[in-house]
C-alpha cells in the first residue's frame, strides 16, 4: 500500500457517501420487505387490512398450518421441484453439450453459432411463451405437426395435465440453455491443454478423457451453474401464468404463481407471506444440498 | 477459476481447447494418413451437422413468429401449418398501434428501461469501486451482509413492497417499477470484481495532485471501468426491459403498462388471434434483440466474467 495524500479517516467518509445511495435503497426496498414479510406471515393481513392495516391480529403459525394442511400448497410444491428437478438437469446437459460442440477444435464460426444459441435466452420470456403456447397447439401447432411426421398422434400439450409441465420444461431449456453454455465454454478454456494430452499418451479414450479431466476440472463451473439454474427454476412464474394459467387441473400452478394469486388476486397476504418464507426455505436448503453434494464428490 | 482478475477469458481463438473434437475424431496415431483426414472429415461432418439442427432449434420459435406475424387473418391456424405468409400483410402492426395502443406500451418500457440503467449504473458502480478500492471500517462486514442477499429470492420481498409502494403512493406509477431496480446486489459485485484490477499507485497519484474522491472516481476510476460498465448497462436494460412479476404487480392501469405486462393482458382477450399476438410478440422482442446483436461482446463478456467469482 502506498502512502496516500490523504487521511484515512476522510477516505471512509467517501467511501460511505458513494456506498449510502446503494445501501440505503437495496435496504429499503429489498432487506427491510423480506424482513417484513416474515412478519407478515405470521398476521392475517388481508384486504380489509390493506384499507385499514389496523385490524390486522397476531396469529402465531396458524398460516404455516393451513399452509401444510392445504393440498394446493403441497400440489404446487411438487410442480415447482418437478420443474426444477426434471427442468434444471435437462438445461445443463444441454448446455454442456451445446459448449462441448462449441469448445471442439474442428469448428469454425464459434461465435456465429454461440450468437444464434444463446439468443433465446435474451428475448423476452413473456413473448416466447406466447409464441411457445401457439407452438404446442394440439391442431395449428408446428410441433405437433413435425411430430405427426414421425408418426406420433398430436398431443393435447398445454390441455393435459401431464404433458402440460413437460411442455413448459421443454420450453424453458430452449430459453435458457444458452447463458449456462456460456458459462461452461468460461469454464472448459480454463482447463489446461496438458491434462488432455497427458491422458492421451496414458491411452485414455475421448470418453474417458471427458470423465477423468473435463468433469472434475469443470466441478466449480458446475457447482455455480447449478445453483443458479436451480435458484431460477424453483422462482417458476411467468410460464405458467401466460401459458397455461396454472391449470390444467393446477398441474402448472407453481408456488411462486401461488404466491401472487393468494397476496395480489385474493389479498391474503400474511397467508401469501407464509407461502414466500417457504419458497426461500426451500431454495436455502437445495443449495446447501448442493454444496455438500459437491464437497463430497470433488 | 481465479478471483484475482475478472478479465475475461477470451473466447475465440484459443488453444486450450476441449477433448470433443478427439472424442469423435478417433485416436492418435492411427493407421496412415488418408485414414486420419477421412476420419477427420466425418468427425467435422458430424459436428456441423449437430451445431446446424441445434442452431435451427433455437431459431425456429423466433422465425415462426416473425413469419406469422405477417400473415393474413386466419392463416397461422391452419392445417397443414403455413411456414411462410401466402401473402404478407402489415394489418397487424398497425392495428396494434392503432387500435391497440402498443406504442404507449413501447414508451413506457423504453423509459423505464433507460432510467434504471442510467441511474442504477451511477448508483452501482460509486458503491461497488469503494468496496473494491476504498479502505474504511466495516467494509468486510458491510460487503458480507450484502452477499446475504445473493440467495434472497426477490419474491420475498414482493409484498411489503407493494404495502410499501402503497404507502408511498407509487402504486401505479413509473417510480414504482424504477426505484426498486436502481440499486442491485449483482451488479455492485461485478464492478467491484472488476475494479479489484485498478492499480492503487493510479489512485495515489491522483490524491497527491489534490483530486477530490469523487473527482478520483469521474476521472480516474470510470475511465478504467469502461467495459465493465458497457456490460452492465445492457445488462439491466435487457433485464428491466423484460421483467414481468413486480411490473405486473405494480402497475394496475394501463396507460403505465410495459410492453410484456400489455402483451399478456392482451394475450387473454385475443388469444384467438394468432397473427396479432405474434406481431405483438415481435415488437417486443425486437428492441432488445437488437441491442443483443450490436452490443453481444460486451454482454456475453459480462456473463462469462459473472461466472468467473469464486
Amino acid at each position: 500500500m502506498g502512502t496516500s495524500a490523504r487521511a484515512p479517516s476522510d477516505v471512509g467518509r467517501a467511501a460511505w457517501l458513494f456506498l449510502a445511495p446503494a445501501l440505503i435503497l437495496i435496504f429499503v426496498f429489498f432487506f427491510l420487505p423480506v424482513l417484513a414479510s416474515l412478519v407478515l406471515s405470521v398476521t392475517d393481513f388481508d384486504i380489509y387490512a390493506i384499507a385499514n392495516p389496523p385490524t390486522t391480529r397476531f396469529v402465531g403459525l396458524a398460516n404455516y398450518t393451513k399452509l401444510f394442511h392445504s393440498p394446493e400448497f403441497w400440489q404446487a410444491l411438487r410442480n415447482t421441484f418437478y420443474f426444477a428437478i426434471v427442468g434444471g438437469p435437462l438445461t445443463i446437459a444441454v448446455s454442456l453439450g451445446t459448449a462441448l460442440l462449441l469448445n471442439a477444435k474442428l469448428v469454425r464460426f464459434k461465435s456465429f453459432f454461440r450468437t444464434i444459441y444463446f439468443t433465446p435466452f435474451v428475448t423476452t420470456l413473456v413473448a416466447v411463451s406466447i409464441v411457445w403456447r401457439y407452438l404446442y397447439h394440439t391442431r395449428y401447432g408446428v410441433l405437433n405437426y413435425g411430430l405427426a411426421h414421425l408418426g406420433i398422434a398430436p398431443i393435447d400439450w398445454l390441455g393435459n395435465p401431464h404433458w402440460a409441465m413437460p411442455a413448459i420444461i421443454l420450453m424453458s431449456v430452449w430459453k435458457n440453455f444458452g447463458y449456462n453454455m456460456l458459462i461452461f465454454i468460461a469454464g472448459l478454456q480454463a482447463i489446461p491443454q496438458d491434462l488432455y494430452d497427458a491422458a492421451e499418451i496414458d491411452g485414455a479414450g475421448p470418453v474417458r478423457r471427458f470423465f477423468a479431466v473435463t468433469l472434475p476440472l469443470l466441478g466449480p463451473t458446475l457447482l455455480f451453474v447449478s445453483v443458479i439454474t436451480m435458484i431460477g427454476y424453483f422462482q417458476l412464474f411467468s410460464e405458467p401464468y401466460v401459458m397455461t394459467q396454472g391449470g390444467p387441473l393446477r398441474a402448472t400452478t407453481s408456488v411462486v404463481l401461488m404466491m401472487y394469486e393468494e397476496g395480489f388476486r385474493w389479498w391474503r397476504m400474511g397467508y401469501a407471506a407464509a407461502i414466500a418464507f417457504v419458497l426461500f426455505i426451500v431454495i436455502l436448503i437445495a443449495t446447501l444440498i448442493q454444496f455438500r453434494l459437491q464437497k463430497d464428490y470433488t | 477459476m481465479s478471483r484475482t482478475n475478472p478479465r475475461f477469458v477470451a473466447m475465440e481463438g484459443r488453444s486450450t481447447e476441449g477433448d470433443l473434437p478427439r472424442a469423435l475424431g478417433g485416436s492418435a496415431g492411427g493407421r496412415g494418413r488418408d485414414s486420419a483426414r477421412t476420419r477427420k472429415r466425418i468427425t467435422q461432418i458430424v459436428l456441423y451437422t449437430l451445431l446446424i439442427i441445434g442452431a435451427l432449434i433455437a431459431l425456429m420459435p423466433m422465425l415462426w413468429m416473425l413469419s406469422a406475424s405477417f400473415m393474413p387473418t386466419g392463416e397461422a391456424s391452419t392445417y397443414p401449418p403455413h411456414l411462410m405468409p401466402s401473402r404478407i400483410t402489415f394489418i397487424h402492426y398497425r392495428e396494434l398501434f392503432t387500435r391497440l395502443n402498443l406504442g404507449r406500451y413501447l414508451f413506457n418500457s423504453a423509459l423505464i428501461a433507460v432510467i434504471v440503467t442510467a441511474v442504477s449504473l451511477v448508483i452501482n458502480s460509486l458503491a461497488g469501486y469503494a468496496f473494491a478500492k476504498l479502505r474504511f471500517r466495516g467494509r468486510d462486514r458491510a460487503f458480507r451482509i450484502l452477499s446475504l442477499g445473493l440467495v434472497l429470492p426477490v419474491q420475498v420481498a414482493m409484498l411489503p413492497l407493494f404495502l410499501l409502494m402503497k404507502n408511498l403512493h407509487l402504486i401505479n406509477t413509473y417510480w414504482g417499477v424504477i426505484i426498486p431496480g436502481m440499486a442491485s446486489i449483482f451488479g455492485i459485485f461485478l464492478i467491484r470484481q472488476y475494479a479489484l484490477s485498478i492499480p492503487d499507485d493510479m489512485l495515489d497519484a491522483a490524491r497527491i495532485d489534490g483530486a477530490s474522491e469523487l473527482r478520483i472516481y469521474w476521472s480516474v476510476v470510470v475511465p478504467g471501468i469502461l467495459p465493465i460498465l458497457a456490460t452492465l448497462a445492457i445488462w439491466t436494460f435487457l433485464a428491466t426491459w423484460n421483467d414481468f412479476m413486480w411490473p405486473l404487480i405494480v402497475l394496475s392501469d394501463e396507460a403505465h403498462y410495459t410492453l410484456p405486462v400489455a402483451l399478456a393482458n392482451l394475450s387473454g382477450e385475443h388469444v384467438m388471434d394468432t397473427e396479432l399476438m405474434m406481431a405483438g410478440s415481435v415488437l417486443t422482442v425486437i428492441p432488445v434483440l437488437s441491442v443483443f446483436l450490436f452490443l453481444q461482446r460486451y454482454y456475453i463478456q459480462g456473463v462469462m466474467a459473472g461466472s468467473v467469482k469464486g
